[in-house]
């Protein structure tokens, strides 16, 4: 179980899985429910960036959402003042990763430890929610695009064919792209995770000092996997900002940081199909429960953690695995008795 | 001159504000070594005790004085029993379990009270400087300040209960041996904790408005200062407060509220790549 986990096969057949249920579901659904799925798509890149850099780096990083949220504004503005989609979309993966990048090598090189710096990353996407918040007089612009602060940007223009902005994309070429950008990413982090970089990667999360000794620089490599997850989640945003076209400074928001977190803590750390079925089952728990008053989404997501965290600290996947593998061994056992 | 002084008096209680927002905080994590971030609503739980404890026609220095940190620190003691105690030693878990409880109380509050902002009115007047108007209440809150960084000063230091607390952070097995149950010691100290930043909360109602997300608003500060601090409860807190506010409102006085606190960030994160230990890493060591 665990070494067809590991195997490139695994990689291959949710590849396959994931090629099969995103030519198929544009042909089974409505718009309707085809535009919710293509959030839960968007959401799950998010998560997956998440899952990456907690779950095989070993960073506890709180505030992915400033990472999103930066890759929805500067999407946003780049757009509103460029017209043509294709620099945008480019932008809005290249700044969240310099920041990220910034922002690591101050966590890195001053050597914090993980609390500290799940702390530090939590408190950049407050300082990010109540700047932006604040921008919402008319002196504040970039070029033609006002930041609008707690009111957020609305009708942003749409990702366009590249080159031609007179071609936006409609629901269904939106839905291939941001499905197609999860497939990819997922067998980019796969092969990452098993090439050489990636091995090494894991090792400084297993044990830091050891792999430090080993002649490896591990403020380098974590600094290289925070910012690579910086660039993912940036992409995520700029998908949700498209999605909408709008956003609002709720994407740095605290709650937006704290799914991400329970996104993979329910999925499961340590694996990166887990947080993507976690993200979309979390999500669609939430558009249930906005459906109805009696709860309110905030309370569940706090139950859902901290029953998580005490209970089923591995979360689903690989409990899951591990039910799979106790009833799969038993049988084998049984079958040695006999 | 009444500028300068009027600044001063700002600064002092920028100070102040960090000062009582973050012990709370600082006693759980320099003691305990646990970060609670439910911290925000425990501040936000002690605001609305001080405001439900005035409508029912409590007088308001008693709400915010007695009834927010008894109210709060009575919470502690649960939250420790039910999710805290299960979770020593495993840091990064007690942070996820207290950030899921910190969602479980918004959410919580939401239902109950609904997403409305309260308030009670700032007590006591304003006195002037030149052209400046101070209300008294931020001098108030200046000395609160003082007395309570004195006061936590007395209980660690001179009381035998601080001994305790202490002795059994340092070696839990052998205060054990020597008659002292650690779960017991564990739960007060969270309990104190939590009962200061009730106070913390109490002592914001009048003047900042109370809705269950507030303490959004606030534990960015706290944390960092904090984390800024280092171990050291007392001087950490201290030193870091003072440093982190002077910026904050410097920063404030010359651009915005929000513009003040993003530099209070830059400064610590700077500062921390320098000192990944705290203030109190490289200062001041062995302080309370």
């Amino acid at each position: 179980m665990t070494a067809f986990r590991e195997s490139p096969w695994s990689a291959v057949l949710v590849m396959l899985l994931g090629v099969m249920a995103t030519l198929a579901i544009p042909q089974w659904v409505d718009d309707f429910a085809l535009i919710q799925i293509t959030i839960y798509v968007v959401m799950a890149i998010l998560a997956i960036s998440q899952a990456f850099i907690w779950g095989f780096s070993g960073i506890l990083c709180f505030g992915q959402a400033s990472f999103f949220g930066l890759g929805a504004y500067t999407y946003a503005l780049a757009v509103v003042n460029m017209g043509e989609s294709t620099m945008p979309v480019l932008l809005a993966i290249a700044l969240p990763g310099l920041f990220a990048l910034l922002l690591g090598y101050f966590m890195f090189y001053g050597r914090l430890s993980d609390v500290y710096m799940g702390v530090i990353t939590l408190t950049v996407s407050l300082i990010f929610f109540n700047s932006v918040n604040s921008t919402a007089g008319p002196e504040w612009r970039i070029g033609n695009a006002p930041l609008g602060g707690f009111n957020g940007i609305p009708s942003i223009p749409p990702i366009n064919f590249p080159g031609n902005p007179e071609d936006p994309l409609d629901a269904i070429a939106f839905f291939y792209l941001c499905a197609f950008s999860l497939i990819a990413i997922y067998g980019g982090l796969r092969w990452l995770i098993s090439s050489r970089i990636g091995h090494v990667i894991v090792a400084i999360k297993e044990n830091e000092q050891r792999a430090t000794l080993l002649g490896f620089d591990a403020r380098a490599f974590k600094l290289f996997a925070f910012t690579l997850g910086g660039c993912i989640a940036g992409l995520s945003g700029c998908f949700f900002a498209n999605w909408g076209s709008f956003t609002s400074p709720t994407v740095f928001s605290l709650g937006q940081s704290a799914q991400i977190i329970v996104w993979v803590i329910v999925g499961g750390l340590g694996t990166l199909v887990g947080p993507i079925i976690g993200s979309m089952a979390i999500q669609w728990l939430t558009t249930q429960i906005g459906t109805q008053q009696t709860f309110n989404s905030n309370l569940v997501l706090g139950v859902i953690l901290v029953v998580f965290v005490l209970l089923v600290p591995k979360g689903i996947i690989p409990s899951l695995g591990d039910v799979l593998q106790k009833l799969f061994g038993k049988k084998v056992a049984k079958g040695e008795d006999a | 001159m009444d500028l300068a002084l009027i600044v001063s008096v700002q600064v002092l209680y920028a100070i102040a504000t960090l000062v009582i927002i973050s012990s709370g905080l600082a006693v759980i994590f320099g003691m305990m070594r646990v970060i609670n971030l439910a911290h925000g609503e425990f501040l936000m739980l002690g605001a609305y005790s001080a405001i439900f404890a005035t409508k029912a026609g409590v007088n308001l220095w008693i709400a915010m004085l007695v009834v927010a940190p008894i109210c709060v620190g009575l919470f502690g003691i649960v939250v420790e029993r039910l999710i805290i105690r299960h979770l020593y030693g495993r840091m990064v878990d007690t942070m996820l379990a207290t950030w899921g409880l910190s969602l479980l109380c918004v959410g919580l509050v939401t239902s109950v009270i609904g997403n409305t902002t309260s308030g009670v009115s700032t007590p006591e007047g304003s006195f002037s400087i030149g052209a400046y108007s101070v209300s008294f209440y931020t001098m108030a809150l200046i000395v609160i300040a003082v007395v309570l960084l004195f006061a936590i000063r007395w209980v660690l230091r001179s009381t035998d209960w601080g001994l305790i607390a202490r002795g059994t952070m340092q070696n839990p097995g052998m205060a054990d041996v020597l008659g002292i149950s650690p779960t017991r010691v564990y739960s007060i100290t969270f309990a104190v904790g939590a009962a200061l930043s009730g106070l913390a909360g109490g002592l914001l109602a009048p003047v900042s408005g109370v809705v269950p997300t507030m303490g959004g608003s606030f534990i960015a500060k706290a944390f960092i200062t904090v984390i800024g601090g280092g171990s050291a409860i007392l001087a950490g807190t201290v030193s870091a407060s003072a440093l982190f506010g002077l910026i904050n409102q410097l920063a404030t006085f010359i651009t915005t509220p929000v513009f003040g606190e993003v530099a209070l960030f830059i400064a610590a994160v700077v500062m921390l790549r320098m000192l990944p230990q705290g203030i109190t890493g490289r200062f001041f060591k062995g302080s309370l």
